[in-house]
């Protein structure tokens, strides 16, 4: 018993806290008393405790409860769609450089070096400020940058896999090579795209806080935690509970993740290392 | 040069120096491409309220009206000798712009590098060598969390406390060491907490080993053990962190720079993206990467000093 608990006591705490977060993004019209969009001066900057707001109210009157639980929709739309927009692209790229060396293979990881010349966050920022504003654009803009880390890691265990015996034999029966690679080659590589799935959803969720936070990304009055942060600062000296709250669930969120990721990794894999 | 020299070290070096090349110029490239296919440029470059004769003119006057691929050819030529043409904003040559606000990022992150070491690596060993115990367990966890913890929501909580209501610090820009503490904390959070579980586990992997066996079996102190044994020998992945880390720190100075209002050029590139000032944001591109493959290019160089090892695969490789 205490064993499991050593091993799976984070993946379990990881799984409560992430599921927490699903929950608050799923029922928040339940859970909200609020239109998060809608605004009332007549009680603006409104201190947590507040009858009918929990949380408080932001300068216009929003609710900030409703706000932060919309919130939570925004940033797991947009983790979901990157992770699953990188992990299609990248892995596919890499399954095909790795199984094709040739020039494929060297052109892909050369536009990786580059890419990986650049710090991640800088980027997504620039990325995004070229190609524009908004949410559709903010998820482009960071899964062009983060799918170089599954075509790396794919490739790389592509190019192991495939001189296995079991790859050798498939290939004397005659398989084809569409069959070869997405039923053989793929499932042996596929512990390796969720462990990096898992680990980039929380650097995604992140990253796209803290672009929006600059003034790029997803814009007001959409509900984000990032440009909701970036809002507060304006008000930091006289409303405190506009910067703590949407922090702490961004914080949360990656938490959960994070815990998840850990242990999806020791469990998989014990050597994986990113 | 002296020790060591051969010509092994020279064509690796002379190839690290092309690669660096290679690498520089095609993130330049991409960067010019993108922000030609970005939409029209001039209107990229400007100001929204300008008028449409002098569109024409500016289209004129910055060779937009010529061929893409002439444009590229001169962009080319004129990056080549460090001229990446005039801020949009403060009319002054955008190299020498982004050079004159390097120092102060630099600064930034070596206080942040240091400070990482500082508290990652002690709490990584001792939580190692005492595995299992409350302080392995609380710096853990207080890893843990501070991967999780957003810099810039630190940063503003920091102030809030610090500056809003204690008065103790300044809420940012330079001026003594005090400007200094919550523009280092926040930059070091993320990757202190990432070193710290990285040293725990390059540890636990070196305490495994023979030779630390061996170390204890002829009676060595165990302070000896770990101080002169394990430590050298767990140093390969964090260095290999560090320098990847040094990198990323870079990007993290663009958003702590701008909650703090430091004066670097992760500030000044977070402006130029904003006001769209390009030749800023290419200049800026050019330092970044070449400071980054600088950084690896010197741990690198720091393997073949930790594992000798290493120097004759790459003389080989």
């Amino acid at each position: 018993m205490s064993r499991f608990v050593g091993r799976h006591g984070r993946g379990v705490l990881g799984l409560f806290i992430a599921s927490l977060v699903v929950v608050a993004a799923g029922a928040a019209p339940l859970l909200a008393a609020h239109d998060p969009l809608r605004s009332d001066f007549a009680v603006g900057l409104q201190p947590p405790g507040t009858p009918g707001h929990p949380l408080g109210t932001d300068q216009l009157g929003r609710d900030l409860l409703a706000r932060v639980l919309y919130g939570a929709r925004v940033a797991l739309f947009i983790g979901l769609c990157c992770v699953l927009l990188t992990a299609v692209v990248g892995g596919l790229l890499g399954l095909l450089a790795g199984y094709f060396e040739g020039w494929l293979g060297a052109v892909l990881m050369r536009v990786a070096d580059v890419q990986l010349s650049f710090p991640f966050i800088l980027l997504a920022l620039t990325i995004n400020a070229i190609v524009g504003l908004g949410l559709r654009n903010i998820i482009v803009s960071l899964s062009v940058a983060g799918w170089v880390v599954y075509a790396r890691v794919v490739r790389g265990e592509v190019l192991s896999v495939k001189e296995r015996e079991f790859v050798h034999a498939a290939q004397a029966l005659g398989l084809g090579r569409a069959r070869l690679l997405f039923r053989h080659i793929l499932p042996n590589v596929a512990p390796s795209i969720i462990i990096v799935a898992s680990l980039q959803f929380a650097q995604f969720i992140v990253a796209e806080a803290a672009i929006s936070f600059l003034g790029f990304g997803v814009q007001p009055p959409t509900p984000a935690w990032g440009s909701m942060l970036s809002e507060s600062r304006d008000y930091l000296y006289v409303a405190w509970w506009l910067a703590a709250f949407p922090g702490a669930a961004l914080a949360l969120t990656a938490l959960g993740v994070n815990l998840v990721g850990d242990w999806l990794r020791d469990v998989l894999d014990p050597r994986f290392r990113v | 040069m002296g020790i060591g020299y051969t010509p092994g070290v020279r064509a690796y070096l002379l190839s690290r120096i092309g690669q660096t090349v290679l690498v520089v110029f095609l993130s330049l490239t991409a960067v010019f491409f993108l922000v030609r296919l970005g939409g029209d440029p001039v209107l990229l470059f400007l100001p929204m309220d300008i008028q449409a004769k002098d569109l024409d003119e500016f289209r004129e006057r910055l060779g937009f009206n010529d061929p893409l691929a002439v444009q590229y050819g001169r962009f080319v030529g004129r990056a080549m000798r460090g001229d990446f043409g005039e801020s949009l904003r403060y009319q002054q040559d955008a190299l020498g712009l982004v050079l004159e606000r390097l120092p102060a990022t630099l600064h930034l992150a070596a206080a942040a590098l240091l400070l990482t070491f500082l508290v990652a690596v002690p709490i990584g060993v001792l939580s190692a060598v005492r595995r299992g115990s409350l302080f392995d367990f609380f710096g853990m966890g207080a890893a843990v969390l501070g991967q999780a913890v957003p810099g810039f929501w630190l940063g503003l909580m920091l102030i809030y406390l610090f500056s809003v209501k204690l008065g103790w610090l300044p809420t940012g820009g330079t001026g003594g060491v005090l400007h200094f503490v919550m523009p280092c904390v926040v930059l070091a959070s993320f990757y202190a907490a990432r070193m710290a579980r990285l040293t725990r586990s390059s540890v636990l992997d070196t305490l495994n080993e023979e030779f630390v066996l061996t170390a204890r079996a002829k009676g060595l102190a165990e302070r000896i053990v770990i101080a002169k044994h394990t430590l050298k020998n767990s140093a390969i992945p964090i260095v290999t962190l560090a320098g990847l880390d040094t990198g990323q720190l870079l990007g993290g100075a663009v958003i702590t720079e701008t909650i703090f209002a430091w004066p670097g050029l992760g500030r000044l590139t977070a402006q130029a993206l904003l006001n769209r000032d390009f030749p800023v944001v290419l200049a800026a591109v050019f330092i970044f990467s070449v400071t980054y493959t600088l950084i690896n290019f010197g741990v690198d160089l720091l393997y073949g000093w930790l594992d000798p090892r290493t120097r004759r695969q790459r003389v080989r490789a």
